[in-house]
């Protein structure tokens, strides 16, 4: 079968960049953002001037949470840009959802290349803002809540980890998975930072270190949760055609995969045990003549580790179970195991990024630039994000 | 009826409109309402106004029986705002009436240690302001 037709096929990535990463950081989020913009377009060899399209996720939020303190229009104006298209949106596939749109844009011929960001500033916000730390918080906290959240948020779940502890207990009592299993994606993720200079938890952990540290939301562990922080990422999308002479060789889009739902929508179906993200899975594979044998280096959504679980079944690296198992004790994640995962120490040790430093990191260890935690000879990188919004791409260097 | 301590935060509650009133008041008569199409009879919750399973607009909030299963559950223990009482259980109930009718809610009532999945529970309301909150506890009442 040919795949040669799809939109992806059309796009490639050809550069990026990401700010420092702070808990807080004592620069201003916009500065984040351009400085991430700016390596970025310098990693392709452009100017601004080819920039013609720019897209980020969610677009600004004004309650001042950190979770997403600048916009595209902002952006657009400090790095003096003159797109022909712009988009944000907080609906569609969460983080990837603005990559996807970017890839659109370009495949139908309305932009040559499109500069997509994530800026975050949840490590201020924490220090700064009263409930910023909680869903729906920020300089003031609804009086009401509406849509998806007003189904959890009225009994209290007011993190993440209380949503996604449900999946985790399910997954335990369903397969007989342990927190022992659960834990070494964690003390994984920080062997991985140690090697990466812009992680921000680089002191490893042991595995008595997380089963001691403290319950957030059963059975999610502190150790468990990502780690806020103040940090942008930028990445470059760009024609097939014109990206050939650029300054990196181009990473080719292989496939992407999308969906949407869960318990962040208000809504489950199945068992609590699997996400949407099986469908995105689906879509993926269905797009590519490779296999999920073919994958070299994997960046699996960490937000909270269970998702790690998830997300690598719906990817069909593991049978719906064995994912437990599968990272038992570490070993198959490392430089030189069966699937080097996470290599830049992910959303719980690296920083929570969300979701951009997992592409970034697959372009890294594509490019070869890792470094000390460099895989050898990656060629092939699956990538995805998300627990309500769910998006994955397959990148591939020729 | 369970009650709230002193000093707790309050609950962001739900703001109510034609869609979900039912749901969120039913309490007041001691009802747990849940969407249903008329046609088919697919039970639907969140509440919506077309029936995802055939199609129909017919929808209508009818009584249930209160009862069903723990499907999931976490106990959370962090204090996420200032004098939030932990631990609190934060779960998904499978209602009796149909496969995979979850509701999110609290287990009130029922030690944290005796929560576990499959634990039938019962509905239980908890009124603040206009809102009834569906609440479940551990079948057979108060332990």
């Amino acid at each position: 079968m040919t795949h040669a037709g799809l939109p992806e096929k059309q796009v490639a990535i050809t550069g990026v960049g990401q700010s420092e990463v702070g808990r807080p950081s004592q620069k201003s989020a916009i500065a984040l953002t351009v400085d991430a913009c700016e390596l970025a377009v310098a990693d392709a060899g452009l100017t601004m001037a080819d920039i013609d399209g720019l897209a980020t996720y969610p677009g600004p939020v004004s309650n001042g949470d950190g979770f997403s303190p600048v916009g595209a229009t902002e952006t657009m104006l400090a790095l003096g840009l003159k797109p022909t298209w712009v988009g944000a949106s907080t609906e569609g596939h969460a983080h990837m959802g603005a990559i996807f749109c970017a890839i659109q844009a370009i495949a139908s011929g309305l932009c040559r290349h499109v500069l997509v960001f994530r800026t975050v500033a949840q490590a201020t916000a924490r220090a700064e803002v009263h409930h910023a730390g909680i869903i729906g918080g920020g300089r003031s906290v609804a009086a009401r809540s509406w849509g998806g959240q007003s189904w959890t948020l009225p009994y209290n779940a007011l993190s993440a980890a209380t949503l996604y502890g449900l999946y985790a207990h399910a997954y335990f009592k369903k397969y007989g998975a342990t927190s022992e299993q659960l834990g070494a994606i964690a003390v994984h993720s920080r062997k991985m930072a140690a090697l990466n200079p812009n992680a921000i938890y680089r002191k490893p952990i042991t595995l008595d270190d997380y089963m001691s540290s403290r319950m957030i939301s059963s059975p999610l562990r502190l150790y468990d949760c990502d780690t806020h922080i103040d940090g942008s990422t930028a990445i470059l999308f760009s024609r097939r055609d014109v990206a050939k002479d650029l300054k990196r060789p181009p990473l080719a889009i292989e496939a992407m995969g999308m969906a949407l739902g869960g318990i962040g929508a208000g809504l489950h179906t199945g068992d609590f045990t699997s996400m949407p993200a099986d469908i995105a899975g689906r879509m993926l594979w269905s797009r590519t003549d490779l296999k999920p044998s073919d994958i070299d280096v994997a960046q699996i959504y960490d937000g909270f580790s269970i998702l790690t679980l998830l997300w690598m079944e719906a990817l069909q690296i593991c049978k719906p179970g064995e994912a437990a198992a599968f990272v038992e004790g570490g070993s198959r994640l490392g430089l030189d195991g069966v699937l080097p995962m996470n290599t830049s120490g992910g959303q719980l040790s690296a920083g929570r990024f969300h979701g951009y430093g997992h592409t970034y990191e697959t372009c890294i260890q594509l490019w070869g630039r890792g470094g000390e935690r460099q895989v050898n000879d990656a060629r092939v990188g699956v990538v995805c994000n998300g627990g309500f919004g769910y998006g994955a791409m397959l990148l591939r260097r020729d | 009826m369970s009650s709230t301590p002193a000093g707790t935060p309050p609950r962001t509650l739900p703001g109510l409109d034609r869609q979900n009133r039912a749901y969120w008041t039913g309490g007041a008569e001691g009802r747990l309402m849940i969407g249903r199409c008329s046609a088919c009879r697919t039970f639907i919750h969140p509440p919506m106004p077309r029936c995802p399973a055939c199609g129909d607009r017919r929808v209508e909030a009818e009584a249930v029986s209160g009862r069903g299963r723990i499907a999931s559950y976490s106990v959370n223990h962090q204090a996420w705002l200032p004098g939030l009482a932990v631990p609190y259980v934060f779960a998904a109930v499978e209602l009796e009436e149909q496969g995979q009718l979850y509701v999110f809610t609290n287990i009130v009532n029922t030690p944290a240690e005796n929560v576990e999945i499959g634990l039938p529970v019962e509905v239980v309301f908890e009124q603040h302001e206009d809102v009834h909150l569906p609440m479940f506890q551990s079948r057979g009442g108060a332990q």
